[in-house]
């Protein structure tokens, strides 16, 4: 298939996830949307990859999986701590989380 | 060719249906496991861009930990959440997304590109191998290289760090807020659902979701709070 | 040591002595601090005695002595130096100042006692005595102006002494913002100097003050008449003398220093001093005269009806500086300043003597209330005759001399000062009467109660201490004014100061008796030597007659005196009741204090009262304000953005993507 399909099945994935991030109120749910946007990023990423014949592609995509991995992590440890605070687990209502 | 196109088109539809499957579904378990579909499916899009490396990569770590790490904490924490009642970002938010989908497709297919109507450049053999790719790591690119070994660190001693339990702080000292928030849904023990047990919280569940548990948004059950 | 070194000693020690007495304002023990002020005055005395004598050593013509002890920046061809100017006036005036000062701070050494601010007075009073000093020892207009200013300074914190009283911080305020006139007036002078002459020392000045102005030309003349605006703020000559009544509400002694002998004859030091600009502008010096004249005949009017005793001696002082402006500006400079000793020595005279009886009556200052203390204030009584009676130009006392020299000079002028010599001597008469007057009320007729007290030997003590002016009630758990009375009978400073001050006023006259010896207009010619009117001295004969006018008239006021106030007691209610009209304009001074309130105060206060709502609240709080308010309004409006929310954030994120792309998308085809 030409290049460009792989492009617009990229494109697509990263608009719903975007479009996730914005109706989701749950957290979890919101870090999987954004789990969606990085696949479809590494999707473009390796199909430019494959385009050019240029293997830094593929390596950009991997170091985008490693810092995908470090992020749901982090994301998820801060939404079990907010659970553990008894705070509700709704993205609007978590909108005074200083200090 | 026409194999590589079927085999193309069941993948993008299956990465798609994925994508809408984890934004639509209601449940958060539900959302994990289409994601994990939608996983998959990708990798089988990177496999037929030739690179083998990236898509076991993919399965392994992706699909394989990451999303794993997702149940467990969608498990520890439950789910279940209107939907609705976003506000004017519910109409809004699918509306910005297209508006972005449709210039991102565009801006890609009418930017001009040479390659974007082709199959790609000759294949190399070896293109995507792990060969390949493992010398890359060592050579050009090892500067990233450690420097995402690093980050791994940070990110695992912060997790820990983030989800410890703070010494120090008395049970009535932790920020409790008496929100009128339903139970998550599709929780609660057996015993309180027959109504053996009675609730440990003094609200009842808004009538929009199903009346599973009778308790209201406080647990006052002990396992939660065993330590860790 | 030199003269100039002298002149530095002179206002070194009176400085030295405030800065002393105002560090250790807490240490100096008992009566400490007013020895120590006295003997610092005491050694400016000195110094300005030996000043003169170093002067007299010099020929004539160079007695005109500058030092400069440092040369300021030369800024703006500004040649403005630290520098003083020994020469005959400014001796003659140190020797004035320094001796009278000294005896009036022996004088307080005992007046003062028990009054919880006795350092604090001490002190400014030496402040005051440096300031006056200094003003008189400039050698240039800038330090004259600061001397100006310092010993308007000084006489404000000295007014407003007793600051817990509502009348002396008033008062104060009154003279510092009329006096404060005076001192615009001073400057700007200044301004119109250096503008055509170039330079601010007063020996350049003088030198080519005929090359720079046109004779009479409105250069000078209006040079002059700001000089002369600046006189009549600090002498109390109408219509900037409302301001010398009321500082009678300082203690006595400050009144007898600084309102009586030096202060206020800092005017006419002011005109003596720039005598040739005056002589090079008639149009201004006559203007100052016929002031002085007016000054002098309603000073006098106002003294004949009021019956505070220290507001009779004021405006008696009043009455007397118009002589003396009236002098100098005719050019009859030695006549004004001689005096302006006598002058000083009578009228410092009377205000201490007034301070003892005031202390017989514990307090109370009115005419009303003191009668027939000849018997219990003998040295007291002695004091007032003498001082009365050189003050009224009884012969041989040395007021006599001194102002009908001054009145003679200008009747030998000619034309119209003929009519000033008239209107001299018609206030010689009102003088004559207001003076005995006093003296009659307070020492003649039945002795009043406190009187009887103090012929038994006790001092009268009053059961509450009242404000002298208002009568209210005051409280003086303060510390101030102190609970003692003291009367000279009993205080050996005191006696000895009024003694002093008696021999010099019987015989300080004894100087310049025409056709005998001149010593003053000799001491001074140097300095007026390049005045046209110094030899148009009146022969010796036409002073003569002069003065035998003048004791003639001095003997009929002094009669007409004792014929209403004691031979025919009632006369004095008859007459009030007859010229009641007259009576009341009188003691209401003339209304002067009526219409400044009304024509300057009130649309000052309104139009400041204006400015401060439109202009200080309205613009400019208005666009403080309105540049503060855009600034809240548009930070609340930036914070409605930072809800906290996530989605919106990410909304507001994936929007600005996508308009980052469609430029890119735009700009690219």
């Amino acid at each position: 298939m030409a290049i460009g399909w792989y492009l617009v099945v990229s494109a697509i994935v990263f608009c719903v996830g975007a479009g996730g991030v914005l109706v989701r109120r749950n957290p979890l749910v919101v870090l999987l949307c954004l789990e969606l946007m990085l696949n479809g990023a590494n999707l473009t990423l390796v199909a430019f990859a494959r385009m050019w014949g240029n293997q830094s592609g593929q390596i950009f995509a991997l170091i985008v999986m490693v810092v995908a991995a470090c992020e749901v992590t982090v994301g998820l440890g801060l939404v079990v701590a907010i659970y553990r605070r008894r705070l509700p687990i709704d993205v609007d209502e978590l909108n005074e989380l200083q200090g | 060719m026409v194999f590589t196109a079927i085999l193309f088109f069941i993948a993008a539809i299956g990465a798609i249906s994925g994508a809408i499957g984890v934004v639509m579904l209601r449940n958060p378990f539900y959302s994990v496991l289409a994601l994990a579909f939608h996983l998959v499916s990708l990798a089988a899009l990177f496999l037929l861009l030739r690179a083998e490396f990236v898509a076991a990569a993919q399965v392994i770590v992706y699909a394989g930990a990451v999303m794993v790490l997702y149940v467990f904490v969608v498990a520890y924490i439950g789910g279940g959440e209107q939907l609705t009642s976003g506000g004017v970002l519910r109409v809004l938010g699918p509306l910005f997304a297209l508006a972005l989908a449709i210039e991102l497709c565009i801006a890609m297919l009418g930017a001009g590109l040479a390659g974007v109507n082709s199959k790609g450049a000759p294949f190399i053999p070896g293109f995507g191998t792990p060969a390949h790719i493992g010398a890359l790591f060592l050579t050009t690119y090892l500067y990233p290289f450690e420097i995402a070994s690093i980050l791994l660190l940070a990110a695992a001693v912060g997790a820990v760090v983030l989800a410890r339990r703070r010494r120090g702080l008395e049970p009535d000292e932790e920020i409790e807020l008496r929100v009128k928030a339903p139970r998550p849904a599709y929780t609660g023990t057996m015993a309180e659902a027959a109504g053996i047990r009675p609730a440990g919280g003094d609200e009842l569940l808004t009538p929009e979701v199903e009346p599973v548990g009778s308790s209201g948004a406080e647990r006052t059950g002990s396992g939660h709070e065993g330590g860790w | 040591m030199s003269a100039t070194t002298y002149g530095w000693l002179v206002l070194a020690c009176p400085l030295v002595g405030t800065v002393l007495l105002a560090l250790g304002y807490r240490i100096w023990p008992g009566r400490a601090a007013g020895w120590i002020a006295t003997l610092a005055i005491a050694l400016s005395f000195v110094f300005s005695v030996l000043a003169f004598i170093k002067l007299l050593g010099f020929s004539p013509d160079h007695r005109q002595l500058t030092s400069t002890l440092w040369d300021y920046d030369f800024s703006a061809g500004v040649d403005a130096k630290l520098q003083i100017l020994v020469d005959p006036l400014s001796v003659f005036m140190i020797l004035v100042v320094s001796g009278v000062s000294t005896l009036i701070h022996l004088y307080s050494v005992s007046y003062m006692t028990l009054d919880r601010g006795y350092v604090r007075y001490f002190s400014y009073l030496n402040y005051f005595v440096f300031s006056m000093l200094l003003l008189v020892l400039a050698g240039n207009f800038v330090l004259l102006i600061i001397g100006w200013a310092f010993v308007g300074a000084a006489s404000y914190l000295l007014i407003s002494f007793w600051y817990r009283r509502t009348t002396a911080t008033r008062a104060g305020i009154k003279a510092f913002v009329i006096n404060v006139v005076g001192d615009v007036g001073l400057v700007l002078a200044t301004f119109v100097i250096f503008q055509h002459v170039g330079s601010v020392q007063f020996l350049p000045v003088f030198h080519s003050v005929h090359h720079d102005f046109a004779y009479n030309g409105a250069p000078i003349v209006i040079a002059c008449l700001l000089l002369l605006v600046g006189a009549f703020a600090k002498s109390a000559q109408v219509p900037l003398h409302t301001w010398l009544p009321d500082a009678m509400e300082g203690p006595t002694p400050v009144s007898a220093l600084i309102h009586a002998a030096t202060m206020v004859t800092a005017g006419v030091y002011l005109i003596a001093r720039m005598h040739v600009l005056f002589e090079w502008a008639p149009t201004a010096a006559d203007v100052g005269a016929i002031g002085g004249c007016v000054t002098l005949l309603i000073a006098a009017t106002i003294a004949l009806v009021m019956t505070d005793i220290k507001r009779v001696i004021a405006y008696s002082t009043m009455s007397q500086i118009g002589y003396m402006i009236m002098g100098v500006c005719v050019g009859a400079y030695s006549a004004g300043l001689f005096h302006l000793m006598t002058h000083a020595f009578f009228k410092a005279l009377l205000f201490m003597a007034a301070g003892s009886i005031i202390g017989a009556m514990a307090g109370d200052q009115s005419l009303d209330h003191m009668s027939g203390f000849r018997k219990a204030l003998p040295f007291t009584f002695i004091c007032f005759i003498v001082g009365g009676l050189a003050l009224s130009g009884m012969p041989p006392f040395s007021g006599w001399l001194s102002k009908d020299d001054i009145i003679a000079f200008l009747d030998n002028r000619g034309g119209g000062f003929v009519i000033l010599g008239i209107v001299g001597y018609i206030g010689a008469f009102m003088t004559g009467i207001y003076t005995f007057r006093m003296i009659f009320r307070a020492f003649f007729n039945e002795p009043c109660e406190e009187a009887r007290e103090l012929e038994h030997g006790h001092l009268h003590h009053a059961d509450v201490p009242r404000n002298p002016m208002t009568g209210e009630e005051e409280d003086t758990d303060v510390g101030f004014p102190g609970p003692g009375h003291f009367i000279a009978e009993r205080e050996i400073p005191m006696k000895i100061a009024m003694s002093a001050l008696a021999v010099l006023a019987v015989l300080g006259g004894l100087v310049q008796i025409p056709g005998i010896d001149d010593a003053v207009t000799r001491f001074l010619e140097p300095t007026f030597a390049d005045s046209k009117y110094v030899h148009v001295e009146p022969s010796t004969g036409t002073a003569w007659l002069g003065l035998i006018v003048g004791a003639l008239i001095a003997i009929a006021g002094i009669s007409v005196a004792y014929r209403i106030w004691v031979a025919r007691r009632g006369t004095s209610t008859q007459l009030r009741e007859r010229f009641s009209g007259v009576y009341v304009f009188l003691s209401h001074k003339w209304y002067f204090d009526e219409i400044i309130d009304f024509a300057i105060v009130r649309p000052v206060l309104w139009t400041g009262r204006l400015v401060d709502t439109t202009g200080e609240r309205g613009v400019i709080g208005g666009i403080t304000d309105a540049t503060s308010g855009a600034v809240r309004a548009t930070s609340a409006a930036v914070r409605r953005t930072q809800t906290g929310f996530l989605r919106y954030y990410a909304a507001l994120m994936i929007v600005c993507v996508g308009g980052v792309a469609l430029y890119f998308l735009i700009s690219s085809t």
